[in-house]
């Protein structure tokens, strides 16, 4: 494209602030025929952001599977996907990053994530029922990266709280990349009938839009193009959105019990750039035009323009597209819950979106132009440093010669350490459907009224991804559907939050491609369907970028809720087994980063044998046969048994799998598709009975009984390890040095 | 029989109790608006908990002054069985019906978990069809239960055996890791003088069921039930 010399083009300065390039102001005023003014460019730079526009990803979004026979609304139809559960019954999920705001106020940051999330998922006419956070930080040893944990953790507790939604599940993973760029992803699933689901269209010209919620200020201008630059720390402060709880909880309670009505004919919450995409938005899903007059919005600050009212983020605001007629009765439930509405425009005949203060016009746009963002497509070549990173040498590390001390400091490493300190702040019991809690593979939700549950779980390991992006994408959503399977449940969906650096960096643009290919080959392989998500780019500071962090939120089944199955050993005498026969092997493993210090090595993962193990032990569970069944992922077995044996609160004795040449890498080494599996001597036989007839391996490790852990080489007292376990997180996140 | 579980702005378990009422325990169960007037023809008045009016000035504080409270205390005054429950502790507190008052916890934080509190008195409408000395299992989730009174408030629950359930270990021994918020004489939940207002940290509504891990909740409910039908 070449653009007239003679154009007059706004400074750089000025197209900084809308985060526009030069060619992009360019592409706008060739569309309008015209130049935009300050409040349409203002709406131009929102809406072609990254974080609403998606131009860097778009085109490799297409990639993922978004449909299947329980999909009912797929990838960016609506604010978030939904899932048939059976019983007429559906899930509402959806995953979205509030990275750069944390970075910034973690507890504000987080907090308002979590309640646009919420936002995300009323606004459909779902109750949410529970949210799960996916948690970066840099190292721990780092005071900011404490203060950055300890606050993110207190807003997401102080918002979920509050609201009265539980908080289930989610992880928390440490790694030096992420002490200028933190990630808070928060994911929320709800729970609604099919035939309540509510469009976010404004359709039916002269319908009007009804504003409600708090009131409008300058908090959050320009957040979403924030969100889409690099270094957040070098950004400013004023665009972090603070966060009112109670607001959500009257705001939630009044939208369900105002679609009741039946007055309501579409809702759209107010995320990023606030007015301009909730608008917007809604009129592209209407098919319709929207004209908005912003001296009806109520402000909270004085002399606001324009501008400001539309790239305002003041949280906790919905537009509600009643029906002609029938908004007094809708405005009614708003009062009813203390809440102010204004009247603020309506649904028009054609398709632009026109912006009036009082009788003035101050922005008139094509929908259609502001909803497709440009896109940018690069090749995806292979980064050079993967030949460095891939390479490991086992044979020069050298093998601890205390196994039992070693497994204590990989209980009480940050990223393996109990997360009981940072779940027992969060309410994960409030709504009484939550019967698997934190601590197993995936939190367990009842379904009430039903003998249904589902299973949740985030998962995601960046360490992998970087290093091997395909691979480590894959393993992401493996884990996560072998962590819902070992609960009993079948996987049926996911959502996804891709937290990346810079785009334009094209190591980190082979990262995403990459991660997107892996995450669609075990989505096929698995049939879980990609129904909704979020991408996060630029999450670089001081020019590093962050690893690449695909977090994968998984949604499962279970036909029968007194048939989920938990991770803790039962009793004496039961017989501990690991099904699958993935060799484990150091690279990527977290004990290579714990006693070794070194990331290195290419983790691979076979989705065949992936498929064919997560069959079997549902098979199991259904069958009744377990009585625990736990994923072996990071740690690897040694771990994984020591989590089963805690939560138990009972010992075990096992031997090691003679084919491994080194004890470390039998206790510690890593491999998807493994699952370690208790059950009584009497269900044994059956165990192996069906395992060969799946085709899987199970091998018979020992028995768990007394208080000693005994796996090969290790032999410690049970309330040791357990207190090694306990305490890891809590001494790493309060800054004090590990006792003992 | 009927019960009446009051909504507050901002309430969050109250169809959670409304839940564990109806369904659990099959008590004709309604949710009445904080505006009602008047709360005549229920035997049983819940007030549940949440975060009313956000919390924000002191928990309860707001709730106290909404018009169904007049309406609670009428009902305190006929002498239908009152339960508070977490926030509904904290507004029956700020509303006078018990004596007393919440700090935030010890620990400075949330806590959600399972505790164990011994029973001390059986002259409640909720726990007279236990003994004294019962050790229960339920859970908590809240950030101000650390209850405070001064000297004389103190001695009066103690000689009037107003307090109802002590945070214990498991075998009934009141340790210091067994109270989770520095409540003053390890208090989970205490009654007014005539025993038939009552209010608790722990929530029985969230163990009534096996599913949710622990059925000790129902011997609340089945000790005011039969005492409402007797």
């Amino acid at each position: 494209m070449t653009a007239p010399t003679d154009r007059a083009v706004p400074d750089d300065a000025t197209l900084r602030e809308v985060a526009l390039t030069r060619d992009e102001y360019h592409l706008a005023f060739d569309l309008l025929d015209r130049a935009p003014n300050a409040v349409e460019l203002g709406i131009i730079g929102g809406m072609w952001s990254e974080h609403c526009g998606y131009k860097h990803s778009r085109p490799l979004l297409r990639r993922f599977p978004g449909t299947g026979p329980r999909v009912l609304i797929g990838p960016g139809q609506e604010n978030a996907g939904a899932v048939d559960i059976g019983d007429g019954l559906a899930i509402v999920m959806k995953v979205e990053s509030h990275n750069h705001p944390s970075a910034v106020e973690p507890f504000q940051g987080a907090a308002t994530g979590v309640g646009g999330i919420l936002r995300d998922i009323f606004t459909m006419g779902a109750r949410p029922i529970a949210i799960l956070d996916s948690l970066r930080f840099g190292s721990l040893d780092d005071a900011r990266s404490r203060f950055l944990a300890n606050g993110v953790v207190g807003g997401i507790a102080w918002y979920g709280n509050c609201v009265g939604v539980p908080t289930v599940g989610g992880e928390i993973q440490v790694a030096p990349c992420y002490a200028g760029n933190p990630l808070v992803n928060a994911m929320c699933a709800g729970l609604i009938r099919h035939e309540d689901l509510t469009s976010a269209a404004a359709s039916g010209p002269g319908n009007p839009l009804i504003l409600v919620g708090t009131d409008t200020g300058r908090d959050g201008i320009h957040g979403a193009t924030f969100a889409s630059v690099e270094d957040p720390e070098a950004s400013h402060r004023g665009v972090v959105q603070v966060g009112n709880p109670f607001m959500e909880k009257l705001l939630l309670e009044a939208c369900l019990e105002a679609l009741t009505t039946g007055g309501v004919a579409g809702l759209q919450d107010l995320g990023a750039t606030g007015l301009t995409s909730a608008t917007i938005e809604a009129a592209e899903r209407g098919g319709c035009g929207v004209t908005i007059d912003v001296a009806r919005v109520s402000r909270r600050a004085d002399r606001m323009t324009p501008y400001e009212v539309m790239l305002s983020e003041s949280q906790e605001r919905m537009l509600v597209v009643a029906h002609a007629g029938r908004e007094d009765e809708v405005r009614a439930v708003f009062t009813k819950w203390g809440l102010h509405s204004d009247v603020i425009g309506h649904v028009a005949d054609g398709h632009d979106v026109r912006v009036t203060e009082g009788s003035v016009n101050v922005a008139q746009l094509p929908v259609s132009m502001l909803v497709d963002a440009p896109t940018y497509e690069f090749p995806v070549e292979r980064p050079a440093y993967l030949d460095d990173v891939q390479r490991l040498n086992v044979d020069e590390l050298p093998e601890p010669v205390d196994l039992s001390g070693t497994l204590l400091t990989m209980l009480a490493s940050p990223n393996i350490a109990s997360r009981r300190g940072v779940y027992r702040q969060y309410d994960h019991m409030v709504g009484t459907h939550t019967i698997g809690p934190p601590g197993g593979d995936a939190a367990v939700m009842r379904i009430k009224g039903t003998d249904r549950a589902v299973a949740l779980c985030t998962d995601g390991n960046a360490r992998h991804c970087y290093l091997d992006p395909f691979h480590g994408g894959a393993m992401a959503v493996a884990e996560a559907a072998r962590n819902v399977s070992c609960t009993g449940a079948t996987p049926l969906a996911i959502t996804n939050c891709l937290n990346f650096g810079s785009p334009e960096d094209p190591a980190v643009y082979y990262q995403l491609a990459r991660a997107i290919d892996g995450m669609t080959a075990a989505c096929e392989a698995l049939g879980t369907p990609v129904v909704s998500g979020n991408v996060s780019l630029y999450n670089e500071s001081s020019d590093q970028a962050i690893w690449p962090t695909p977090v994968v939120g998984m949604l499962g089944l279970l036909e029968r809720a007194d048939a989920s199955c938990g991770i803790g050993f039962g009793a004496e005498g039961e017989i501990v087994g690991l099904l699958g026969d993935a060799t484990p092997a150091l690279d990527g493993s977290e004990y290579l980063a714990v006693v070794h210090g070194q990331v290195a090595g290419a983790p691979t993962i076979d989705l065949d044998a992936e498929l064919a193990v997560q069959a079997l032990v549902r098979d199991l569970i259904e069958a009744r046969l377990l009585v625990s069944a736990h994923d072996c992922s990071d740690g690897g077995l040694a771990v994984a048994v020591a989590e089963s044996a805690f939560a138990g609160g009972i010992g075990v004795d096992l031997e090691l799998d003679s084919r491994q040449e080194r004890d470390d890498v039998a206790l510690f080494g890593e491999a998807p598709s493994r699952i370690a599996i208790s059950a009584t001597a009497a269900h044994w036989a059956a165990v192996e009975d069906r395992a060969a007839a799946a085709g899987v391996a199970v091998h018979k490790l020992g028995r768990v009984g007394g208080d000693r852990l005994r796996i090969g080489p290790i032999d410690v007292a049970l309330d040791e390890a357990h207190r090694a376990w306990d305490q890891g997180l809590n001494t790493a996140l309060a800054g004090r040095q590990p006792s003992g | 029989m009927r019960a009446a579980v009051i909504v507050f702005p901002g309430s969050n378990c109250d169809t959670d109790t409304h839940h564990a009422l109806s369904h659990v325990m099959g008590v004709p169960t309604d949710l009445v608006w904080h505006a009602t007037p008047s709360l005549d023809g229920y035997d049983l008045v819940v007030l549940p908990g949440g975060f009313s009016y956000g919390d924000y000035l002191r928990t309860g504080a707001m709730a106290a002054q909404a018009r169904v409270m007049r309406a609670v205390r009428e009902a305190a005054d006929r002498g239908v069985p009152v339960l508070g429950i977490c926030n509904g502790f904290q507004i029956l507190l700020e509303a006078g019906l018990l004596p007393g008052a919440m700090l935030p916890n010890a620990c400075v934080e949330f806590r959600c978990e399972w505790v164990h509190v011994r029973v001390e008195t059986r002259r409640t409408p909720f726990t007279e069809a236990t003994d004294v000395g019962r050790v229960l299992r339920m859970p908590i989730a809240h950030g101000e239960g650390n209850y405070v009174a001064d000297h004389e408030t103190l001695d009066a629950l103690h000689d009037n055996d107003q307090v109802v359930w002590r945070y214990s270990d498991a075998a009934g021994r009141r340790t210091a890791g067994a109270n989770p918020n520095g409540s003053v004489g390890d208090i989970a939940g205490i009654c007014n003088a005539r025993g038939n207002v009552v209010g608790l940290m722990p929530h029985p509504e969230r163990c009534s069921e096996t599913a949710l891990g622990g059925t000790d909740g129902r011997l609340l409910w089945e000790s005011v039930l039969a005492r409402v039908a007797a």
